[in-house]
């Protein structure tokens, strides 16, 4: 049992993070109605045991790389919550200056590589990442976050083949949510992604995802084994999607009752809530007073954006080039 | 100065960056040629040589044979990039950006842009490009135009080895990304270099030839042809400057109004289609800001509308010549 490892003060954060990315993605499926969100947003609630399960073995100077449904992994890789939502309504103080958005969150100082509008398009430049962590003889390693419909991606072949040639420290999170876009994953993918990692000799496990210890021990394997230098892993994480492909699709692909269903049974929250208090590891007022402060913090995200400005009209054309002429 | 070949000039920049900054470090498909095999372990050196020896002085770690996996090894020296190398890849010829455009376009071209200004992607990708080697319409397209019309790339053409040397240097130590294009058929031209390092800096046209009375605008190759052509109008009493503007992005646009506007008559010499292409695109910005200026219409020398052909004669029709750029000449300089 590895919740009983963990100190009390770990087991605390891994629900705060937990928490903060629910209470953010339910804030901006709110929000998003209000019109003041431009553009779209794909969100990651009931996915945030396996950003957070990964993560926490990781520090500033780890590299991830995430998707287009990329909060969840932003927020366990340490990126700030108030220049996200910023970013979200494109304002000037946000993590990218209003320029990136949802897709495009990055924040190299925190070892985050970026979300990324194309799928599987993260995996080859992770590689490059944990090429520069083993080139440069450290022992970091680098997490390519990615969705299942990445793995039918020629791009994941390619840099499964790549990651184990050169034996470098990269664990692919494949975080299966059932469905790419609005197209079940059974419809479309072929035999089995840990079979897949497999012909590559690429040491592979399927994960519950909505278990943060499970996600967590597994993790700790993989990154253990790539930082002493056994090379990549892949992990094929079982995850629920509470909301559509994207806000605004109405997700009737999938029935109601499935859907209250995964809601009740899946929850990577409640089932934490239920561990811990069956082994008596934290007080449930310690995890309100949790709850109240990820509120209040996420009120305060949104209350900065709102007050921030739009970029200049100046930043048009800034930032294409570090110098050109 | 010695005379050296312009294969011999790019491998004596790779090899001064290579050994001045640890930073550096090359991918690439038989970037050394022979790697799991039992024999020689540098056998190819690159597909045209331009990498070799540099295995045995720098080892397999910096000199990294890649699977044949574009966007595996494109986007691993992106994300090498992204976190503190300076990676050099090869794209064995420049056609194969096909199976790896989402890499530069999608990616590397917008990191900075999208990230708000706050990453850097030193990162150089080496292609060869360009027709004459009878080698079809695949491993022979002039791909130039694609790569300069993405805003965060920087294009790079030399022409002769003295600015292959020179321009490389520059694009190792430059922070953007930068495409850097070498036409097969220049590799074993000769010309003088100097030894050590210099840099030639980028947006910086190169008055190759000056002249009077039209001014001939060519990229990469078709400097040579451009520099044949004027030495045949001369004899013709024609008087023509030949300017290459070395990088396509940025593109030296100051040089080429200035000369447009003195001299008056233009003509454009590009190896690539004509659509969209260069010629398409500094005749439009000649047009558009010394319109006044002009004495007769801006003439485009291109390759057709077609694919590259594999015969022999047809290829050789497909490629601008001299005859071209010449009677391109003719039909403006009365008037």
């Amino acid at each position: 049992m590895f919740s009983l490892h963990l100190p009390h003060e770990r087991l605390l954060e891994a629900y705060r993070t937990m928490q903060t990315i629910r209470c953010f993605e339910e804030r901006i499926a709110t929000e998003m109605g209000t019109g003041d969100i431009p553009g779209s947003t794909h969100l990651y609630a009931g996915q945030e045991a396996s950003a957070v399960g990964v993560c926490m073995h990781l520090s500033d100077e780890d590299y991830i790389s995430s998707t287009h449904r990329g909060h969840g992994h932003c927020i366990a890789k340490g990126c700030d919550i108030n220049a996200m939502m910023a970013e979200l309504f494109g304002r000037v103080t946000g993590t990218c200056g209003g320029k990136g958005g949802s897709q495009h969150i990055a924040d190299l100082r925190k070892g985050m590589l970026g979300a990324n509008g194309i799928v599987a398009g993260g995996a080859p430049i992770t590689c490059g990442a944990a090429l520069s962590a083993k080139l440069r003889k450290t022992d970091r390693v680098a997490i390519a976050f990615a969705g299942d419909g990445a793995m039918n991606e020629g791009a994941m072949a390619e840099s499964l083949n790549l990651a184990k040639i050169w034996m470098l420290p990269i664990i692919f999170v494949i975080e299966d949510n059932g469905f790419g876009e609005a197209t079940a994953n059974e419809f479309v993918s072929a035999g089995s992604f840990v079979r897949r990692a497999e012909g590559y000799d690429i040491p592979s496990a399927e994960v519950d995802g909505t278990d943060v210890f499970k996600v967590y021990t597994a993790a700790g394997e993989a990154i253990e084994r790539a930082r002493a230098g056994g090379g990549p892993s892949l992990l094929h994480v079982h995850v629920p999607r509470y909301y559509g492909h994207y806000s605004g699709d109405p997700d009737t692909y999938r029935t109601p009752e499935e859907k209250k269903i995964m809601r009740q049974e899946q929850d990577c929250l409640i089932k934490f809530r239920n561990k811990v208090s069956v082994e008596d590891l934290v007080k449930g007022s310690a995890l309100e007073a949790i709850d109240a402060e990820v509120i209040a913090a996420v009120d305060e995200a949104v209350k900065f954006a709102r007050n921030s400005e739009f970029p200049p009209a100046s930043a048009l054309t800034t930032d294409v080039y570090v110098k050109y002429q | 100065m010695a005379k050296i070949s312009f294969r011999q000039a790019l491998n004596d920049a790779l090899r001064l960056e290579m050994a001045r900054d640890p930073r550096v470090i090359m991918m690439g498909e038989d970037l050394t040629g022979g790697a799991g095999g039992n024999g020689v372990k540098d056998a190819w050196g690159g597909a045209f040589g331009v990498t070799r020896g540099l295995l045995g002085e720098f080892g397999p770690e910096r000199i990294r044979d890649t699977p044949i996996s574009e966007t595996a090894f494109i986007g691993a020296a992106a994300g090498a990039a992204l976190t503190g190398m300076r990676p050099v890849a090869e794209l064995m010829f420049v056609d194969f950006a096909g199976v790896c455009l989402d890499q530069i376009v999608n990616q590397i071209a917008k990191f900075r842009y999208m990230f708000g200004g706050r990453a850097r992607t030193p990162l150089v990708i080496r292609a060869t490009y360009g027709a004459g080697t009878r080698s079809a319409a695949q491993h022979t397209q002039a791909f130039y135009p694609i790569f300069t019309h993405f805003p965060g790339l920087k294009v790079v053409i030399p022409s002769n080895p003295y600015d292959a040397k020179g321009l490389l240097l520059q694009a190792m130590r430059d922070d953007d990304p930068v495409i850097f294009l070498e036409n097969k058929m220049l590799y074993d031209t000769m010309g003088e270099v100097p030894d050590g390092s210099y840099t030639v800096p980028f947006g910086e046209a190169k008055v190759v030839r000056d002249g009077k009375d039209v001014m001939i605008v060519a990229i990469g190759r078709m400097v040579k042809i451009a520099e044949e052509a004027a030495r045949k109008l001369q004899s013709d009493g024609i008087s023509a400057c030949v300017i290459d503007p070395r990088t396509t992005s940025p593109l030296d646009e100051d040089t080429l109004i200035e000369f447009a506007e003195e001299i008056g008559r233009v003509v454009i010499v590009d190896e690539a289609t004509p659509r969209c292409g260069m010629a398409a695109d500094i005749s439009a910005m000649l047009a558009d800001k010394c319109f006044d200026s002009l004495r007769a219409p801006i003439k485009m020398v291109t390759a057709p509308h077609t694919p590259v052909p594999y015969a022999p004669n047809l290829e050789d029709l497909y490629v601008p010549n001299a005859d071209a750029v010449i009677k391109a000449v003719k039909s403006i300089i009365e008037r």
